[in-house]
């Protein structure tokens, strides 16, 4: 596809970066509205589950309520505490900004859409997430806080105990598809019978669900933010524009999160065969529709999760994460492995 | 062909961390032009509930945090020791599993001496 760039000079070159471009820029606008809006939905959903209205006032039924907040940002003042290390201070955000917005890279939207189709594109989402973790811990480390000190420990320490658990259970649906690429993942889904991995792999996707969480720093697992203790942990010492860097990277994260679900285990933009038998009109319906559907499925399962159950103590977290979670995604490799073989 | 290989899929993923610091800077540099600002002592104080900040922030922590430290890394690079046996495990079929199986066994032994040795427990 890219032979071009091995003939210097050309103009085809430039072409396909304008197109590549033009894709990412189509990519990251459409992401962040999603990001903007996905506060208010989780505003709403929470608020209607607390028997309450959620945001109201600005526009009709509090719709430009994201807009609104966005504008307040952009004009409140930067503090920048007076004994904080300047320069990590000021790069920690664009850190973690980058980490969650280049994973979307590898993501198939729907089919033929993915802006690079690299066939390592779990790996790369998995390493962006490492990666993501220097965010936390620069920015609390930076910060010259006791807060943003504990918060940003706690955030390092959770996030990597629980990208073990992931990373592992992910192992099945790779023995499974037998591929890394998340669009053959995809393919390799829809030939299955049940369509979708979620189903096979059940203990794998309740891991993964649960590891996510985590990973995002989402309650009931936001240690790291806990406003009645720690009051935002890491994050405590930054405002106005730099704070929404850290709130936008969260929410990514969470799409991003969503996505990886979605493809690895609810079959991406497909849906199911025995479904499309019986009811054949769905056929026509395009893949990126099935693929927002299930990601706001997962989005909202996050809400309900927020709404209904309260805080884990740090050491119930850590004990969850290393004591269960590990090894029930290594005893699902294990199965996984034993079942491939005996069915071939 | 050897030599002279590119690995040109790569290209978009390069110009999207690109973009992507690009963009984060572009909202710094943006909000810097038109927001006012106003410093002064009490708002340079990290903040502590509202009080002046007692002693030093960078405070002594959990020697825990290392020992998890460690057990990520020995643990990670497991996973990834998994990932290529799981995409060829199609190719290589029994032999695979026992091999796998054997070297999950290891992983538990340093997973049971670390459970024994009390390193998941926070009091």
């Amino acid at each position: 596809m890219f032979e071009f760039l091995i003939r210097p000079g050309s103009f085809d070159l430039f072409l396909n970066i304008g197109i590549i471009i033009l894709k990412i820029a189509v990519v990251i606008g459409v992401v962040m509205l999603h990001v903007a809006y996905a506060t208010y939905f989780e505003r709403k959903v929470i608020g209607h589950i607390q028997v309450r209205m959620g945001p109201m006032e600005v526009g009709p039924h509090g719709i430009l309520q994201p807009i609104a907040d966005m504008l307040k940002l952009f004009f409140k003042e930067d503090i920048i505490p007076e004994k904080a290390d300047k320069p990590v201070f000021y790069f920690a955000p664009i850190i973690s900004l980058m980490a969650a917005l280049s994973s979307l890279a590898v993501i198939p939207f729907f089919d033929g859409f993915v802006i690079a189709d690299i066939n390592i594109g779990l790996l790369f989402i998995l390493a962006l997430s490492s990666l993501g973790s220097y965010g936390l811990i620069l920015s609390g480390w930076s910060s010259d806080s006791k807060y943003s000190f504990l918060g940003g420990l706690r955030s390092s320490a959770q996030v990597i105990s629980y990208e073990i658990a992931m990373g592992m259970s992910l192992v099945g649906v790779m023995i499974m598809a037998g591929s890394l690429n998340l669009t053959e993942i995809v393919k390799a889904q829809a030939a299955y019978p049940t369509g979708m991995y979620a189903i096979p792999q059940f203990l794998g996707f309740f891991v993964f669900i649960i590891a996510a969480i985590a990973e995002t720093n989402r309650s009931p697992f936001d240690l790291p933010e806990c406003e009645s203790e720690l009051v935002a942990g890491y994050f405590v010492e930054y405002s106005g524009m730099r704070f929404a860097l850290f709130y936008a990277a969260e929410y990514i994260g969470m799409i991003i999160m969503g996505s990886l679900a979605v493809t690895c285990f609810l079959g991406g933009w497909t849906i199911p065969a025995f479904i499309t038998a019986v009811l054949p009109f769905l056929k026509y319906v395009p893949g990126i529709v099935w693929f927002a559907l299930k990601l706001y499925v997962i989005i909202f399962f996050y809400y309900w999760i927020r709404a209904t159950l309260p805080r884990y103590r740090y050491d119930q977290l850590m004990a969850i994460g290393w004591k269960v979670l590990i090894p029930l995604s290594l005893l699902n490799i294990v199965i996984t492995g034993i079942i491939k073989i005996m069915v071939d | 062909m050897p030599g002279r290989y590119l690995p040109t899929e790569y290209l978009p993923v390069a110009i999207f961390i690109a973009i992507s610091i690009a963009f984060g800077l572009g909202a710094l540099i943006m909000g810097s032009m038109v927001r006012l600002r106003r410093p002064y002592r009490e708002k340079l104080m990290p903040y502590e509930s509202g009080i002046d900040p007692v002693g030093e922030p960078r405070v002594r922590f959990s020697i825990r945090f290392y020992i998890i430290a460690m057990l990520f890394v020995v643990f990670d690079v497991e996973a990834i020791f998994m990932y290529p046996w799981a995409i060829v495990f199609d190719k290589i079929g029994l032999f695979a599993l026992i091999e796998m199986i054997i070297f999950i066994v290891i992983l538990l032994v340093g997973y049971v001496y670390a459970l024994k040795k009390e390193a998941f427990r926070w009091e």
